[in-house]
């Protein structure tokens, strides 16, 4: 019998041996997947065990645990001291809701899961010792007094503000209103359920700053602006006749932020004072997919980076049923609305920043960051970051020049409200229409800093649901944030 | 070195490990570091020292392995119920003293010639078909999760069936040691008594609606069955019968349908029909509810685990989050604290009794003990593969103990005795070796 008999202790052997292989795959292949499921409570639970890393502002605790015990157990949920200043970066972690924002984006980090090995050895003696496991700590860049006034002066309308130092790519300003605040998410959802604002629905939870898609308007005359001269076809001196339209497919486009017809001008006076008809016909000479491919350069088509939530960050472009789309031919497009807005255009106030920031720098888009740095519990700092080119969007005489049309804009043009004294200032207002009375969208992009040198912050507003235009509802906004951040005492 | 000592060295040593694992889970229950967990180590060491001198006396050239090895896992067993629960930590421990009590029983009785049992096989096998359809009884029987499994005496709950499989695994042993030869001439009607058995395990099925042990059973006995004969077209023909057998029960019970329809798609992205409040839910948030959040838990513990501890088993507010965590899913329990390498180095213990057990049917010297002893070893590999293999996701699951480790009386005392019978055989076979 003892052939068989060893036949049979094989098999019996390999049952436990298969037992083993399959545990393997659960334990390490298949664990990340298993981990990240909205339905797995023992890992949102188990996170919760962990004493998280705090988030600050310069300053400032934007996010700090409260330790509770409970059954045997100490828990630490989170706290946002600020409330609804910061809800839009910060987002929140809660065992009923999952996460959101850099809770999300950073999790790895704020409960010391991503740490190098070294380090993750010491946390394992840390654990022995019956400690709690310490995450990480994050210091973000924002300026929580010009996130303060951006709030304030978004007020009940709905809209965002997104402010970057130009220089960096540094994000100091991230407002979306309406906001919400962080607290309630985990035992009072129903409260943030109520939220009302200037738009329905309101839609809180929505960061309207790398979120919100808006039809850009007249500022997406700076993107054709910049196509037109880098293209070598126009300078600021081309003339152009203006007769009050522009002829597209055989239809007439009224200029929208000014009623009469300018006659003779030229591009730079075209875009102080937002003159539809000469962008129409730079676009119909460039092409829509010319056009395109500066925007791309500025950032478009792809996500804005930053350190928040990939899902919570839309890239723009033209949009088409919903999705992202780049048009294969020229004339699937129509370029000549398209270059001063219209057309299926659809951008965050994020990019749109990026855009003002990148004339304003000298051509050159700096990649944004929000995450200044990582501090480890023993209060080393865990990494750095550092500031990085993210593209070249246009030649430094180019940039010049439409650094120079912008500021027209400021001291002679449709966006007169966003003067600062003592510095120069570069906008474009803009007015996107819905197609409904009183339900524009307005923007207003800039950039501001001292004379002779590099801007010092770069701005973008958009408000939904206005009924006036652009550089009397937004431009006030931009200053004002501006200003703040320009003079933070208050000091003049 | 003799082989008791060198049993009572491992035992030790055992001891040891398992001393730190309870110690570690005392600390993490009580907070506090103190010198509670001391009784419990002395306790439960005091009862297998008792054990092994039982042993010494009995079978003094016994396998040296295979008590300390059943004694790791029931210390493994033990932190592990009692850090889910304290008290039924207690009871569990009382459970071990009894099977350690029966298990010394079993070695004094049988302890000059445990072949007597051949002589009673069908008494023995008749038991065993008795004790698998008392829980089926109208009132003795009682339905736990709409599994029939236990039965009621008085205040204690029973579980038949652990001992219908060694009653089973001695009936097989002697009636195959008899009916080998014709049996491998493959004459139609010795097949009678083995196509009746088959038709016993499909009666059960269909009385307790319990997969697992049907399942465990008749592996047992397919093993039994190929050791006797050598013929894998036996076994085959088995395990279609079983199969084709299985499949009309697939489509008569809604129990095992289900089982099969969570083991097939346990996560679904639609709401899909919910068997427990007849609503639409998605799979994971009802019928899979169970295995989906075990598999959470085993993928929890990584390759290190939490600890023991340290797992996370409950909400904040201390609601269970795995139902049955004790009994059928405590391997998901000692996959999150241990990890993979813990684990893996309890599944290595199993191996390891598995192996001994093997070694002892091939040692042994006669027909009779050979089969004893292959198919009380392959039935903590089939138990093992069925339990586990079922939390893992690899067949159907079905709920029944994990050997040794498991919260419950019967299954520890059953196995126990298990583990007594397969060091009668190992004796004996030195003893006449020599």
């Amino acid at each position: 019998m003892n052939p068989q008999l060893a036949r049979v202790a094989r098999v019996a052997m390999g049952l436990i041996v298969v037992l083993i292989v399959a545990t393997t795959y659960w334990q390490t292949w298949a664990r990340p997947g298993l981990a990240a499921r909205q339905d797995n409570e023992i890992q949102r639970v188990a996170e919760f065990e962990v004493k998280r890393g705090l988030i600050l502002a310069p300053g400032r605790v934007l996010a700090r645990n409260r330790a509770e015990k409970r059954g045997g157990k100490t828990y630490y949920f989170r706290r946002y001291p600020q409330g609804p200043l910061t809800a839009g970066v910060v987002g929140y972690s809660t065992i009923s809701r999952s996460r959101a924002g850099l809770e999300k984006s950073l999790n790895g980090v704020l409960t010391g899961t991503d740490r190098a090995l070294s380090d993750l050895v010491d946390q394992q003696l840390h654990e022995l010792s019956g400690k709690p496991i310490v995450g990480d700590t994050v210091v973000t860049t924002l300026d929580l007094h010009a996130q303060r006034v951006a709030l304030d002066a978004l007020g009940s309308k709905c809209g965002a503000v997104v402010a970057l130092d130009p220089r960096s790519g540094k994000l100091l300003v991230m407002a979306s209103s309406p906001t919400y605040n962080p607290n309630l998410v985990e035992e009072h959802f129903d409260k943030i359920d109520r939220v009302t604002a200037d738009c329905r629905p309101a839609a809180p939870l929505i960061n309207r700053a790398t979120q919100g898609l808006y039809a850009p308007g007249s500022t997406f005359k700076v993107v054709t602006a910049a196509a037109a001269l880098e293209s070598r076809r126009f300078t600021p001196d081309s003339s152009f006749y203006d007769p009050g339209y522009c002829t597209v497919y055989g239809k007439r486009v009224n200029n929208f932020d000014t009623e009469a017809p300018f006659g003779n001008l030229t591009l730079a006076q075209g875009l102080q004072h937002s003159v539809n008809s000469v962008f129409c016909n730079i676009g119909k000479a460039l092409g829509a997919r010319r056009i395109l491919e500066q925007a791309k350069k500025f950032g478009f088509y792809e996500r804005p980076p930053l350190e928040t939530p990939e899902n919570e960050r839309y890239p723009s472009g033209l949009y088409r049923n919903h999705e992202l789309w780049y048009p294969k031919r020229d004339q699937d497009v129509d370029a000549g609305r398209m270059a001063f807005g219209q057309e299926r255009l659809l951008v965050t106030p994020m990019q749109m920043a990026m855009v003002a920031g990148g004339v304003g720098n000298a051509g050159i888009v700096m990649r944004p960051w929000v995450v200044d740095k990582v501090v480890s519990p023993q209060g080393k700092t865990v990494s750095r970051t550092r500031r990085e080119r993210l593209s070249r969007a246009v030649g430094p005489v180019n940039a010049k020049e439409i650094a120079d049309m912008m500021v027209s804009v400021v001291q002679a043009g449709t966006g007169t409200a966003a003067q600062i004294p003592g510095y120069r200032v570069g906008g474009k207002t803009g007015t996107a229409e819905t197609g409904v009375d009183g339900r524009n969208t307005t923007w207003f992009i800039a950039f501001a800093g001292r004379e002779g040198q590099r801007p010092e912050v770069a701005i973008a507003v958009a408000l939904e649901n206005q009924s006036l235009t652009g550089g009397v509802t937004a431009a006030p906004i931009a200053k004002q944030v501006m200003e703040a951040i320009l003079r933070p005492a208050g000091n003049p | 070195m003799s082989a008791r000592n060198r049993e009572l060295l491992t035992l030790l040593l055992a001891g040891l490990v398992a001393s730190t694992a309870f110690a570690s889970a005392w600390f993490q229950s009580t907070g506090a570091i103190d010198y509670g967990w001391v009784p419990w180590a002395l306790l439960l060491g005091g009862v297998f020292v008792a054990a092994h001198a039982v042993t010494r006396l009995t079978v003094p050239h016994a396998d040296p392995t295979l008590l300390p090895l059943a004694a790791l896992l029931c210390a493994v067993g033990l932190t592990f119920v009692y850090r889910l629960d304290p008290e039924d930590g207690r009871k569990q421990l009382v459970w071990v003293a009894v099977g350690v009590a029966a298990y010394c029983l079993v070695l004094v009785v049988l302890r000059y010639d445990y072949r007597v049992l051949e002589r009673y096989k069908y008494l023995f096998g008749v038991s065993a078909i008795v004790l698998l359809i008392l829980p089926s009884v109208p009132g003795l029987g009682q339905r736990i999760n709409g599994v029939r499994l236990w039965i009621e005496v008085g205040p204690l709950q029973f579980q038949p069936g652990e001992f219908a499989k060694i009653f089973l695994v001695i009936f097989l042993a002697g009636y195959l040691r008899d009916k080998r030869e014709a049996l491998a001439q493959g004459r139609l009607k010795d097949f009678g008594p083995l196509l009746a058995i088959w038709g016993g395990a499909m009666l059960v099925l269909v009385q307790t609606s319990d997969l697992g042990s049907a399942l465990l059973n008749f592996g047992i006995f397919l093993a039994m069955l190929y050791v006797a004969t050598n013929r894998l077209s036996i076994v085959l023909a088995g395990l279609a019968l079983f199969a084709g057998g299985a499949a009309l029960l697939y489509n008569a019970l809604d129990r095992v349908q289900q089982r099969v329809t969570v083991w097939l798609e346990p996560w679904t992205d639609d709401k899909v029909y919910c068997t427990i409040n007849g609503a639409l839910e998605y799979r994971q948030n009802c019928d899979s509810y169970q295995l989906v959040k075990s598999l959470y838990s085993i993928a929890n513990g990584g390759y290190g685990g939490t600890g023991i501890g340290k797992g996370t088993f409950q909400t904040v507010d201390g609601t269970p989050l795995i139902p049955y965590l004790q009994t059928d899913f405590i391997y998901s329990a000692l996959a999150q604290e241990l990890g993979l390498i813990g684990v893996a180095a309890v599944l290595l213990l199993f191996l390891a009794l598995v192996a001994r057990g093997m070694r002892v049917a091939l040692t042994a010297q006669d027909g009779f003990s050979k089969l004893l002893a292959a198919g009380l070893s392959f039935g903590f590999a089939l138990q093992t593969f069925i339990i586990v293999g079922g939390v893992l996701r690899l067949v159907p699951l079905t709920g029944i103990t994990l050997p040794f480790i498991s919260y419950g009386g019967t299954s520890i005392v059953a196995n126990l005795v298990m583990v007594a019978l397969l060091l009668l055989v190992s004796n004996r076979a030195v003893v006449t070796s020599r």
